[in-house]
């Protein structure tokens, strides 16, 4: 019988000949990360269990991207933590400053994440490297510090579920609209424990951007990784970055699935996923009219280069509605930088867009861009929990890049087709 | 091991965000994070529980982020487990890492009332309400897991090792 692609790798990263879904293992890491919330937790844990050295300098990342710039002392604190850590330990991938971006959209385009790998982060969205054909899981910040310590940690492998998508895009319509709608159809634990492998005729041609966006937000159907095989539009991604060697894995194709779901994308519209769960979607035709105060574009979900092009071409020679805040996130500084010299900041400017530096603040209700009470803010981020972008009482809805711009300018959720 | 204490009752997809929302993660200091337990679910939370009271939720608890926060948050406020219909993959790792005992029932939750009092005992897997008038079974833990509780936690596990 044969194997998935999670397993596959898995599997490489042990001494087993054979493996299956439900069976513990012990694995070997390839990447550790940590940001500025986890990494305090997982280094006090490193220090109290008596550790000395972390197992591999370069296979260790620490990302100052949360509450940075530092909003307040205590942050300062946890940030001046970590990179004493770095420093002490020599961490080879360890970003602040000027070169910090957000974890998921920085690791891979920076190389440091590749196909084949194992990586495990102290950060939900993990998860995200799976676009790559890794096997990248989200963990805690115990984890992190048994994982810095020993190069190992323990997993159980899980069952896959195969979506099999097939059908041409609309215009508008993008990778974030597909996971969405997946997460609409199968609810916010549909996929707990499992892996999702994203297969398909639609899948084939999907530009990467497209595919990092849908596999970061696999975590939001429960799952333990989200998955794509890689292919040649893994390897154009892939080949100018890498400083290491890589490995392509495909699941078999007597492979056993705890499901298979097909879905034909052709007949999607932008979807948008209402407060206050990212399984609460509908279609952007029946949002009604909710009047928005924000529009938040960027984040591990949506915070590319691709992103930030789809935004300016709608924004172009447009404003923000009066009374809506448009904040725009460009999620690294490399993206910053071709942002800047593709003219698209520009654009966001005469939009009257404010340009945040990048950082995860805004996203997960940290600073930046904070909600008040009965505040509704359209977003291109991956959750809409009760309070995540700020006050209790205030609404968040996740949609698309073109969705927000969009919304932005009109001043309520708005398809870009309304402009 | 025994808990007894009174039950607060939760629903489904309870997140972290609920749990320990972002605003208060630039610190990992327990004692402040207990005061804001479960806050954006119910701010009155840590004013009316005891230390003891059991937390009893539905399907898949502690979705979302990967924040340790969050079972540090609950065990600081004085929480001694959780019962749920189903825990959330990261915080179910989360909670036996670092030493919060947790257990799944399917059939508690719509059992029973806030406020009863129950006794659980996690040696014979038996979950009784009041005073014996109903028992409930709960999930075995998985061998690898007891031996991470037996151990202390992950750390001493591989310190152990």
């Amino acid at each position: 019988m044969g194997n998935t692609i999670t397993e596959k790798i898995l599997m490489a990263h042990t001494d087993l000949k054979g493996i299956a879904p439900g069976q513990l293992i012990n694995a070997h890491v390839d990447i550790a990360l940590g940001n500025d919330i986890t990494a305090p937790i997982a280094i006090s844990e490193f220090r109290a269990a008596g550790g000395k050295k972390v197992f591999d300098k370069d296979k260790v990342a620490l990302v100052l991207d949360h509450f940075t710039p530092n909003k307040d002392i205590n942050s300062a604190q946890q940030c001046k933590m970590v990179r004493e850590f770095a420093m002490e330990h020599g961490v080879t991938h360890f970003f602040e400053g000027g070169q910090v971006g957000v974890e998921h959209a920085l690791l891979p385009e920076k190389g440091i994440v590749l196909p084949g790998d194992l990586v495990i982060g102290a950060d939900s969205h993990t998860c995200t490297y799976g676009a790559l054909g890794a096997f990248a899981t989200g963990v805690g910040s115990t984890d992190l510090a048994a994982a810095m310590l020993t190069g190992e940690l323990w997993f159980k492998v899980p069952p896959s579920i195969k979506f099999v998508i097939y059908g041409k895009l609309s215009k508008w319509v993008s990778g974030k609209d597909l996971i969405l709608n997946i997460i609409g159809r199968i609810g916010v634990d549909g996929a707990l424990y499992q892996a999702i492998e994203f297969t398909g005729e639609t899948i084939s041609s999907l530009p990467m951007a497209d595919r990092l966006s849908m596999a970061n937000m696999a975590i939001e159907a429960g799952a333990k990784n989200g998955i794509f095989a890689p292919d040649a539009i893994t390897k154009e991604y892939v080949k100018p970055r890498a400083k290491r060697p890589y490995k392509f894995y495909a699941s078999d194709t007597d492979a056993v699935y705890a499901d298979v779901i097909e879905i034909d994308a052709s007949k999607l519209e932008p979807q948008v996923a209402f407060p206050h769960l990212p399984s609460n979607v509908k279609g952007v035709s029946q949002a009604g009219n909710v009047k928005i105060d924000q529009s938040l574009i960027g984040s591990c979900t949506n915070g590319r280069i691709e992103d930030l092009r789809i935004a300016a071409q709608i924004l172009k020679n447009r404003k923000a509605a009066p009374g809506v805040r448009l904040i725009v996130v460009p999620a690294t500084p490399f993206i910053y930088k071709q942002a800047m010299q593709e003219g698209l900041l520009e654009i966001f400017m005469d939009a009257e867009a404010v340009i945040s530096p990048p950082s995860c603040g805004a996203c997960l209700g940290g600073h930046l861009g904070i909600l008040a009470e009965g505040e509704k803010s359209v977003a291109t981020t991956n959750r809409n929990f009760v309070g995540r972008m700020g006050h209790p009482k205030s609404e968040v809805y996740l949609a698309s890049p073109a969705v927000a711009a969009a919304s932005a300018v009109l001043g309520r959720i708005a398809s870009p087709e309304e402009l | 091991m025994i808990f007894k204490g009174k039950i607060w009752k939760f629903g489904d997809n309870i997140d972290t965000d609920a749990i320990i929302p972002a605003r208060y993660l630039n610190t990992s200091d327990p004692r402040e994070l207990a005061k804001h337990c479960m806050e954006d679910a119910d701010p009155a939370f840590v004013t009316k529980m005891k230390p003891g009271d059991i937390i009893v939720g539905g399907e898949n608890f502690g979705c979302g982020s990967s924040r340790e926060h969050a079972p540090i948050a609950i065990k600081a406020a004085g929480i001694s487990c959780i019962v749920a219909k189903s825990f959330a993959r990261i915080f179910y790792r989360n909670a036996f890492n670092m030493g919060l005992p947790i257990f799944e029932s399917r059939e508690l939750f719509d059992a029973i009332a806030e406020g009863r009092e129950i006794t659980l005992d996690s040696i014979r897997g038996i979950i009784t309400v009041g005073d014996a008038d109903q028992k409930f079974p709960i999930s075995p833990i998985p061998p690898f897991m007891e031996q991470l509780i037996a151990d202390g936690g992950l750390m001493k596990h591989i310190a152990k090792k």
